[in-house]
């Protein structure tokens, strides 16, 4: 909320300047995002007044206006405004005098005419307020005192940022309350007088919902000058606070609003049929809004209604039927307390936040409207005339906000905060704020004032003695070393540990957001299906990544278009399956690679990355935890990957993880062009880590031998180790595959595959015969397995 | 009668070859002199034959003078021997040079994302005071992402987060806090914890990105006051940004914490004078915190009397930012290498 500081001034005397003010009002709670200046303007350009317009006899667009600025002299202008009328009081830039925008102001001769001066419209003294033509100020305005004076343009505007549960300080008087809290002075501001009824008439009103407007106070005022202009003070400090300049009514509701947090509304007398009943909507009901809008009416919606029709959105905005207009001669004011859910929740419906829904929804001050009322009411008898009616009201007393008293234990603020504020300076405090404090053994008694309602318990007194008392006098403790007894269990790999391993790998690691396109979902995750956001942020970011996929080769994409080659990522993030009644958040790693193996080096001759880089890496992840792959991994079809070159990986017959080429087919749709390889796993696949156990170091030697063995093409390596896992026995300590060969000497269809193999005995020397024996079970069980022999060449 | 023991010629001889070998500059040369002065006719050698024209009584210390001779000759000659032999090798050796400045083979690392970074330091550091690591689901229901957290239906705070829906019923949570209350639940107190994570606010633009990071805290127990989250946020602070930087509390306003309270700290680009970053203002507003509300406390079935706690929030970009001077938040979720590449 923007406040000006020369209307604060008019509430309250305090000695600090708009930093000082802005500093403190940020220190007891009341963030003040910015303070700007209000600049004065040339004190060249005066307040005059229009005594004659004639025209220019060489042009039809201009006039020759004669201008009274209080010298002996009268000014003559050459003017191409609409607007002129004599009588009219006008800003104008005299000789000399410079413009905000910068333009000095000469005397020129424009079409054979001197004009001595130029009159200003409020675009061009950047006092825009969308009125157009020259502006035109108070008819009775002294002529030839500066406008500085006249629109006391010296001000600063200290722009709030309120916290939702202080609707008090939405009004100049409830940040003077602050301010006189904070500087132990007292509020002083206007009279706020009664206006002593003229006439005795009153509408009669029907409260069908004294849950949601506990409180409905009206008046009527009848035989307004319709004519009339709100007085360019009132105008002025409108516009400071962001609000335009509508008509009289409008203006001085606004006013009122602002300066005392009611938010207040006009009815015109003669458009309401019978009674103003407060109702909610029914079936089929609509309305058409001040602003022009007809909307039709939800259920629930709390209206303002007469004998035949709704005329207002309660708290929210007039209806245009009910409204005034120029015309208009008789009004009837309302200002009323709605309960504040039900005004947060139809304005957020109706998508209307208004300057009223605004402030209901953070509850006005109950005990406020006779007096907005009345100070309306002063305000507008002084601008346009006119007879008041008695304020009339209706109350349910029990539906209003509670007042009541809140015990403060000594012991408990003392507790809550770690000091002790001396009982002193806590009574102090509550009083500034307007509370009602008795003290009693070990603490106080408190009442809040009526406008307080979001103070309703201990806690919030604890932090009303908090800020005013100032958060910097809380002392600090420094931590006090409590132990951490959460249990972590070695058979748990960190994850921190699976992202380092990546990233040793030349891996780079992204974050990507979790809602993705859909289409990318189904191309690349056909078979899970997606949960879906009801408000999407953008078409292309509209349900839940099932893969982590989606991301990373958007990110490839991305850096493929800025000419990176050979790239490496991978993403450790949530994915999100089943449906939205029963969704399971599944963590996961993936990765991706492409490019060559190696950046370019000075002696290494350059290849691309291939499966067996990548599946090099995901062994590399299994062996973090003590496993391997073998076993768990088998040729796969996925939809988005090659289906000659992909692996899927279980655990107990569930599938954890896919590992391969992307379709040549899928990756058509990323724009890339070379071959990307691609893993996704579970994290909790990684999760169980085998604990180490001991075996006995043999002392002997090892013997090694190489087999180099024959077999079907068909034949996965993986079987053929196996087997000779199976058959070689305990002597047998390791297993290398060294070479695979096809062609020439090795039949076709067939395949040659060289093995390493190292035995050792753990408490003897091994000796030929043991050796020839374990080859001979070796080769036989390979024979008789997987019809594999000994390559004889 | 002749001395023999103080053979002049002895002398000068030894002399003569010592330096004659101290010139010798190849194995040949060495070896001609070896031969020329120990060879079987070598001239000293050929003293030791003289020796039978010597009186019985100096031929003892005849023969001791010449052998001594012939030693320190040829441990002069093997001497050198082995400087020729070290010359020939680093020659040799020579040819093998390399250009050591030439780098080394797949030195190649990658490195984590900026935002991971900034996790790792948070969790390290609220580790060492104590603080577990908790996490919990991003699909939230609507009693953990607000009700719980005193945010009922039509509370205008519900206004200040734009929430994405997946039902009515189910929403991208919207802050970490729903953690706290899940945490609560299935912990024995006191409580110490700290949840990082993401977090969705449908909004975007140049300062909001609709998914970002956030890391929740927590302390729950019979003796937690406002004083010790000063304590426990000013500490954490100053080692984040390893600097003794100023930090202000300021009353403000969550619906799930009274007293509430905003962190500032003095602005890390201008040592608080004031510049564009921080609005020139020198203060840079990092985090939010306060007393857990006993409403809160409420819900989760824990006597606000007999305990109290607080807890705090803060973005993990905006301190990432902060930190590494990142200009941008949208950076973050951009993955363009040409950035990450520069957090190694």
């Amino acid at each position: 909320m923007i406040i000006s500081l020369n209307w604060l001034r008019e509430w309250i005397d305090f000695d600090l300047d708009a930093q000082e003010l802005a500093s403190n009002l940020t220190t007891i709670g009341l963030e003040v995002g910015s303070v700007s200046r209000v600049s004065p303007i040339s004190p060249k350009i005066k307040v005059g007044s229009i005594r004659s317009v004639r025209p220019h006899p060489e042009s039809d667009r201009l006039k020759i206006c004669e201008v009274d600025i209080g010298r002996s002299r009268a000014l003559s202008v050459v003017c191409s405004a609409k607007n002129l009328r004599p009588e009219m009081c006008v800003a104008v830039a005299t000789p000399g005098s410079r413009l905000p925008g910068g333009e000095i102001i000469r005397i020129t001769e424009i079409a054979g005419f001197q004009s001595s001066g130029m009159l200003c419209s409020a675009d061009e003294l950047e006092l825009s307020d969308g009125s157009e033509g020259i502006l035109e100020l108070d008819p009775d305005t002294e002529k030839g005192i500066e406008l500085n004076h006249h629109l006391a343009l010296d001000d600063y505007l200290i722009d709030i940022e309120l916290t939702p549960n202080r609707g008090d300080c939405l009004s100049v008087r409830g940040v003077a309350r602050e301010v006189a809290a904070m500087t132990r002075t007292r509020l002083q501001g206007p009279e706020l007088n009664r206006v002593h009824p003229t006439i005795k008439v009153k509408v009669p009103l029907m409260i069908q919902t004294p849950q949601d407007a506990p409180r409905y106070v009206g008046r009527v005022i009848e035989g307004i000058c319709p004519q009339g202009r709100a007085p360019d003070w009132i105008r002025e400090r409108l516009r400071r606070s962001g609000l335009r300049s509508i008509d009289t009514m409008v203006d001085i509701t606004n006013y009122v609003m602002l300066e005392l947090g009611q938010p207040l509304h006009a009815f015109d007398r003669e458009k309401i049929t019978g009674k103003v009943v407060v109702r909610h909507s029914r079936r089929n009901e609509s309305l058409e809004l001040l602003d022009g809008k007809k909307i039709p009416l939800l259920s629930g919606t709390l209206l303002i209604a007469d004998s035949k029709r709704p005329i207002g959105l309660a708290g929210i905005m007039g209806g245009l039927g009910s409204g005034i207009g120029p015309e208009t001669t008789s009004v009837m004011l309302e200002a009323a307390y709605f309960r504040p859910g039900i005004i947060a929740a139809k304005a957020r419906a109706y998508e209307l936040q208004t300057e009223a829904s605004f402030r209901f929804e953070r509850t006005v001050d109950p005990e406020l409207q006779r007096t907005a009322i009345e100070r309306a009411t002063r305000l507008l008898l002084d601008v346009s005339g006119g007879r008041p009616g008695p304020v009339f009201e209706e109350l349910d007393k029990k539906a209003l906000p509670k007042i009541i008293s809140i015990p403060l234990r000594r012991e408990r603020l003392r507790r809550m905060l770690g000091q002790d504020v001396p009982a002193g300076s806590v009574t102090t405090i509550l009083r500034s704020l307007g509370m009602t404090v008795r003290s009693k053994a070990g603490g106080w008694t408190v009442r809040p004032p009526s406008y307080r309602v979001d103070v309703r318990a201990e806690h919030d007194l604890v932090e009303e003695v908090a800020r005013i008392n100032g958060y910097d006098a809380v002392p600090i403790r420094s931590p006090v070393n409590v132990v951490n007894w959460a249990s972590r269990r070695e058979a748990k790999i960190d994850p921190d540990r699976i992202v380092d391993y990546l990233v040793d790998c030349d891996y780079q690691e992204v974050m990507t957001y979790s809602f993705i396109d859909l289409g990318t979902q189904q191309l690349l995750d056909p078979g899970e299906k997606a949960i879906a956001l009801v408000n999407p942020i953008a078409s292309n970011m509209s349900v839940m990544r099932t893969s982590l996929l989606p991301g990373l080769l958007q990110c490839l994409t991305t850096n493929y278009r800025r000419q990176w080659r050979r790239i490496r990522l991978f993403e450790v993030g949530n994915v999100f399956h089943g449906s939205a009644r029963k969704q399971r958040q599944i963590s996961r790693v993936s990765g991706v690679i492409t490019g060559d193996l190696a950046r370019q080096q000075w002696d290494v001759p350059g290849r691309s990355v291939d499966f067996f880089d990548l599946k090099g890496h995901v062994e590399g992840l299994f062996k973090l935890t003590g496993q391997t792959l073998d076993g768990v991994l088998e040729a796969g079809q996925h939809p988005a990957l090659h289906p000659a070159q992909s692996a899927k990986i279980f655990k107990k017959r569930k599938t954890i993880g896919w590992i391969g080429r992307l379709h040549p087919a899928v990756q058509k749709n990323f724009s890339i062009e070379q071959p990307v390889f691609v893993f996704e796993l579970d994290l909790n696949a990684l999760s169980i880590w085998n604990l180490p156990a001991f075996d006995a170091i043999s002392r002997y030697p090892v013997v090694n031998r190489d087999l180099s063995l024959v077999v079907d093409k068909g034949v996965p390596a993986s079987a053929v180790r196996q087997a000779i896992g199976i058959s070689a026995g305990q002597m047998l300590t390791g297993v290398s595959l060294f070479d695979i060969y096809e062609g020439d000497g090795v039949e076709k269809g067939k395949k040659s595959l060289s093995y390493g193999l190292t035995l050792q005995a753990s408490s003897r020397n091994l000796n030929d015969q043991d050796v020839e024996r374990i080859i001979q079970r070796i080769l036989d069980h390979l024979k008789h397995k997987l019809g594999c022999e000994l390559r004889t060449q | 009668m002749k001395d023999n023991n103080s053979d002049p010629d002895l002398a000068g001889e030894v002399d003569e070859a010592l330096a004659a070998i101290a010139k010798v500059v190849s194995n040949r040369e060495l070896e001609a002199l070896r031969v020329s002065y120990l060879g079987r006719r070598g001239s000293v050698t050929e003293r030791l034959k003289q020796i039978g024209g010597l009186p019985p009584a100096q031929r003892k210390a005849f023969g001791q003078k010449v052998n001594e001779a012939k030693a320190s000759i040829l441990a002069a000659i093997k001497a050198r021997a082995g400087q020729l032999g070290e010359r020939v090798r680093d020659e040799e050796l020579s040819e093998d040079a390399i250009d050591v400045s030439l780098p080394g083979r797949n030195a190649n690392q990658g490195s984590i994302h900026p935002v991971t970074r900034s996790v790792r330091r948070i969790k390290n550091i609220f580790g060492r005071l104590g603080f577990d690591v908790a996490d919990g689901p991003e699909i939230e229901d609507d009693f953990h992402n607000f009700g719980a957290l005193n945010i009922p239906e039509d509370h205008p705070a519900r206004a200040m987060h734009d929430t994405f829906y997946v039902t009515s019923d189910l929403v991208l949570r919207t802050h970490t806090s729903p953690v706290q209350v899940r945490y609560m639940k299935n912990h024995d107190l006191p409580i110490r914890v700290i949840a990082p994570g993401r977090v969705y606010r449908c909004d975007s633009d140049v300062t909001h990105t609709p998914m970002f990071n956030q890391v929740e805290g927590l302390a729950v127990g019979t003796d937690v006051a406002f004083s010790d989250l000063k304590g426990i946020l000013i500490y954490f602070v100053r080692e984040f940004f390893e600097q003794d930087l100023p930090v202000r509390f300021r009353p403000s306003y969550f619906p799930f914490t009274e007293p509430s309270a905003e962190v500032d700290m003095g602005c890390v680009f201008c040592d608080s004078k004031g510049c564009r970053v921080c609005q020139h203002t020198g203060w840079l507003e990092i985090l939010g915190c306060g007393m857990v509300h006993p409403e809160v406390f409420r819900h989760v079935e824990i006597d606000s009397e007999k305990y109290t706690g607080y807890a705090f929030g803060m973005g993990i970009e905006r301190l990432t930012m902060l930190r590494y001077a990142v200009d941008d938040l949208r950076l973050f979720f951009e993955n363009e290498l040409a950035f990450l590449n520069q957090f190694r």
